[in-house]
């Protein structure tokens, strides 16, 4: 066991972690935050996406031991308390969630990409969610979904200026 | 309201739980004291199994149990197959294999252990003696005298053969006007891959004497009834849950032996039992779908008009039999005619065990197999008669709204398929298309169009021609508050029916859509049902809920006519009130609820309380049907296939939330296209899965994928009151073919008639290395 010191969602924590224990076991078991999903455990599928200092990472493939020092964001640490992040908002807009295991990844996805890039094409939209995979919607609504995303930011920072 | 409600692009009521990571699926429950299981599985196709040591898995850090095919022998029952047929061989299918291994991932021994990692370094250590034994993964070879035999005491490896003949073939054979077109087409075999893998969690009260198994599954209810028979418990200590199930294609329509052995290790150990599925255990191990050779042969007149279809189908089932292994491709016979009227058929399926896992309902089950031999056979007769693919369609559909019935048995609802055709025709600018298509030849570049035009049997179905039951079951309860409860026995996993059903009850009561909340999957909560397969959840199920709102509705018009002095037909549910037709009478839902709770003044011979349970038993299945088309391009020098644009124009019937049926039909596309283009799980000739990982099986990702342009029209079915068929599988079932004929189109200027799926770049390079392109302008 080794103690490993991070900010998660925002606030500072601290666990003690087994030698070769992935950063999803962690935050799943150590923290009970299940919204991560292990879909393949390989880095295959990107379930398992959550933010390591804003990137999108697998958490599956970091060590849990690697998030020392860093900030981790999972699905649960996006919404600001019962009011939905933006992505998510367009997510539920666009009707983008079937049976929704891959939703957080995505959601997680989506939200690094509009951080780097507030208006991306379709093109830039597509090669950013090809890490992670879903099964039910054909990817049609999501794509529409982080363009919804992308326009409501983009207003929403007019709006600040 | 009613009419308000249905209909509208409602938001989800799933989907705040969802978006915000708050929803509990199997691996998100934990249970005090829980232990964790682990397999050890076949590396080999197969084998005898001479010897298993358990001593070092034991003895490793913290084992608490290890178990073999023989400690379950007799204690632990088979796993299940519900499909009754004529001579079908059903082979005796252990939990843990007993003797001899048959396919790469067949469990051999679980360990149980305090950890999941833990049992997962412990199963590593179980040791285990393999005899090698000739393995047959080819179903003609299987077929063949002398080929290994998978289950040596069957004698052969044909587990049934099934035929379906109907017409004057005299006649058809005799005709020498007829033009025979003859294509054999490999149906691949592919992977349901939700993204959640299976799970199970075992509960056993020894003090209770009860088992509670939550699983990731469609058929809680039938789970449990099967769970009960193979621990040899009574049923009515059994509960299963079904908590939040991610995705599940077909693949969790099952009792996996998994599940038995979980229930099994949780009794004897008293704790409860976790098992999650890793993704490679899910390639090999859950049920695999499709897998068909489809020899075919079309009789076709010089106008176009197909008078007679025969087909022989090799159907690859695997191993073992799963739940519905030998039915699914017996709806490939049936359907096999696809929306046209053909008056001869002539269909022989045989079923086959091979050296691999089980094939099984993969969404589609068989129908696509079907539509996927239709539809290519009417682009073959297109081809050979130097027609237009919409021609041949148009000369062989039946005339709209006419009643048919096949020779195949099948009797279609309601139907135009002209009108989706055209309308698909329309959307994609067909003949702007065809025009595109030749401009873009002469400059060597390779534009395909490819038509689709399906029909499907959904909403299964009538009990009679179901193997478990066909019926549903639904249950309005108005609870004493006002709010009120809805429980399906139709078992939803991501198709929204939490959102459609409350639209259904919200809309009839005349009550606020947020006051309806639907639960489905705990068998202890929601009566006995069936589940959520064979786009069947809405159709059959919403029309179980649909009429026992008409129950809660005649029993509270019976409270309310009491109390307004008018008659119970007069009453109507609208805005939270049940008033008199012209409004001048009127009384709050509430107070109507609270009277049949309170029962003070209830009219005689009405019961206290409000709550039920309405069974609903579907007269026939329902057709959905429509049309697509696939535009591709061709890359010349790779031969690699990019999908231009899709146009799918869908009848499901009624719609009642346009946001789920689109939702339903971009996701049948993206599968459809996936088996097209590039899915395909591949066996080597000693049974090794050579695509066991998702490195190796190739889903699709977003951007393989253009813009899904969909429209629909609205054909409502008579069979249920709903008017609905069904939209789970249609874009599954029309994409397929739809994508081959347009890549086959294409590839037509090279002479190409047919090329095998999924369409990958080096079967293309192929034919376009095989000669220049005729009629291509000199550069």
């Amino acid at each position: 066991m080794e103690v490993v010191r991070f900010t998660l969602n925002g606030d500072p924590v601290e666990a003690g972690v087994r030698a070769g224990e992935t950063l999803v076991q962690t935050l799943r078991e150590r923290f009970g935050l299940t919204g991560t999903k292990q879909g393949c455990d390989l880095g295959d599928c990107g379930a398992c996406t959550v933010l390591f200092d804003g990137e999108p990472v697998l958490s599956c493939l970091v060590l849990a031991a690697d998030a020392e020092g860093h900030s981790v964001v999972t699905i649960e640490g996006l919404s600001n308390g019962e009011e939905l992040h933006p992505v998510q908002k367009a997510f539920l807009d666009e009707g983008a969630v079937q049976c929704g295991y891959c939703t957080p990844g995505m959601v997680l996805t989506t939200t690094a990409l509009l951080d780097a890039n507030p208006d991306p094409t379709e093109a830039e939209i597509r090669r950013a969610l090809s890490g992670n995979l879903c099964r039910c919607t054909g990817y049609t609504k999501i794509v529409r979904a982080v363009r919804r995303a992308a326009e409501a930011s983009r207003a929403d920072g007019r709006g600040g200026e | 309201m009613a009419a308000k409600l249905l209909g509208e692009r409602i938001k989800r009521k799933e989907d705040p739980r969802l978006i915000q990571g708050r929803a509990h699926y199997v691996d998100d429950i934990k249970l005090v004291g829980m232990l964790h299981l682990a397999f050890v599985r076949s590396p080999y196709g197969h084998a005898r199994l001479t010897a298993i040591n358990t001593g070092a898995a034991r003895n490793a850090p913290g084992v608490v149990a290890v178990f073999t095919g023989e400690d379950l022998k007799g204690r632990l029952g088979f796993v299940p197959c519900a499909v009754e047929m004529d001579g079908l061989k059903i082979p005796e299918h252990p939990c843990l294999a007993i003797g001899e291994v048959r396919y790469v991932g067949e469990p051999v021994a679980a360990v149980v252990a305090t950890g999941r990692y833990l049992a997962a370094d412990a199963a590593a250590l179980v040791e285990v003696d393999y005899d090698m034994l000739p393995a047959v993964t080819s179903m003609e070879q299987a077929l063949e005298k002398g080929s290994p035999l998978v289950h040596e005491s069957l004698g052969d490896n044909l587990a049934f053969v099934a035929k379906i003949e109907g017409g004057d073939w005299k006649s058809v054979e005799a005709d020498p006007s007829l033009k025979v077109i003859r294509q054999r087409m490999i149906n691949q075999r592919l992977g349901p891959m939700a993204i959640e893998t299976r799970g199970v969690i075992a509960s056993y009260s020894p003090g209770e004497d009860t088992l509670t198994v939550w699983s990731s599954t469609q058929i809680p209810h039938l789970l449990k009834t099967h769970l009960a028979i193979l621990n040899k418990m009574d049923e009515s200590r059994c509960r299963v849950i079904a908590p939040e199930v991610g995705g599940a294609f077909g693949s969790k329509l099952n009792v996996y032996g998994e599940e038995g052995v979980a229930c099994f290790a949780s009794r004897q150990l008293g704790k409860p039992v976790k098992w999650i599925e890793g993704r490679r255990e899910n390639l090999a191990g859950t049920i695999h779908g499709r897998d068909q050779i489809d020899d075919v042969e079309i009789y076709a007149k010089p106008d176009g008009t197909v008078v007679g279809l025969k087909c022989f189908i090799l159907a690859d089932l695997g191993a073992y039999h799963q739940f519905l292994t030998p039915g699914i491709p017996t709806l490939t016979a049936m359907m096999v005619l696809g929306c046209y009227n053909i008056k001869n058929v002539f269909v022989e399926t045989k079923g086959v065990f091979t050296n691999k896992m089980a094939t099984d309902a993969y969404r589609g089950a068989g129908r696509p197999e079907a539509t996927y031999i239709i539809e290519r056979a009417m682009d073959l007769v297109a081809r050979e008669l130097g027609m237009d693919p919409v021609d041949v369609r148009m000369k062989n559909f039946p005339a709209p709204g006419k009643d048919i019935v096949l020779p195949t048995g099948v009797n279609y609802d309601t139907a135009n398929y002209q009108k989706t055709l055209k309308k698909v025709l329309k959307l994609s600018g067909y003949s702007k298309l065809r025009k595109e298509q030749v401009r873009l030849r002469k400059k060597g570049k390779l534009l395909g169009i490819g038509l689709s035009t399906y029909v499907e049997i959904c909403a299964m179905g009538p009990s009679s021609r179901m193997p478990a039951g066909g019926w549903e079951s639904g249950t309005v309860r108005v609870e004493p508050t006002g709010k009120v409860t809805v429980l399906t026995g139709a078992s939803p996993h991501g198709q929204g029916e939490e959102t459609s059903f409350a639209q259904i009850v919200a809309g009839e009561l005349g009550i606020p859509y947020d006051d309806v909340t639907v639960f489905h999957g705990d068998t202890a909560q929601v009566p006995m049902g069936i589940g959520t397969f064979g786009s069947r959840a809405t159709a059959v199920g919403g029309s179980a809920i649909y009429y026992a709102a008409q129950r809660i509705k005649k029993k509270m018009a019976r409270i309310a006519a009491h109390k307004l002095e008018i008659k119970p037909g007069e009453v109507v549910f609208a805005d939270g009130k049940l008033q008199s037709k012209d409004g001048s009478k009127s009384v709050a839902f509430t107070e109507i609820v609270t009277e049949a709770y309170y029962a003070r003044q209830l009219p005689p011979g009405v019961e206290p309380g409000l709550s039920e349970l309405y069974v609903f038993e579907p007269p026939n299945f329902t057709y959905p049907f429509g049309a697509h088309v696939a535009v591709t391009e061709i890359d010349a020098q790779t031969g690699e296939v990019s999908l231009r644009n899709y146009f799918a124009v869908d009848d499901c019937g009624r719609i009642l939330n346009p946001m789920l049926v689109d939702g339903q039909v971009h996701g049948g596309l993206a599968q459809g296209i996936g088996q097209a283009l590039w899915e395909e799980l591949i066996y080597d000739e000693n049974g090794q899965l050579l695509t066991g990982t998702l490195m190796d099986y190739a889903m699709p990702r977003a951007r393989q994928f253009p813009w899904f342009e969909t429209a629909n029209t609205e054909t409502r079915t008579p069979v249920n009151p709903l008017g609905v068929k069904g939209v789970g599988e249609a874009g599954t079932i029309g994409s397929t073919p739809a994508l081959v004929n347009s890549v086959v189109d294409a590839m037509s200027a090279f002479g190409v008639r047919h090329i095998d799926m999924p369409l990958k770049p080096e079967k293309i390079w192929v034919h376009l290395k095989q000669g220049a392109m005729p009629g291509r302008d000199a550069a």
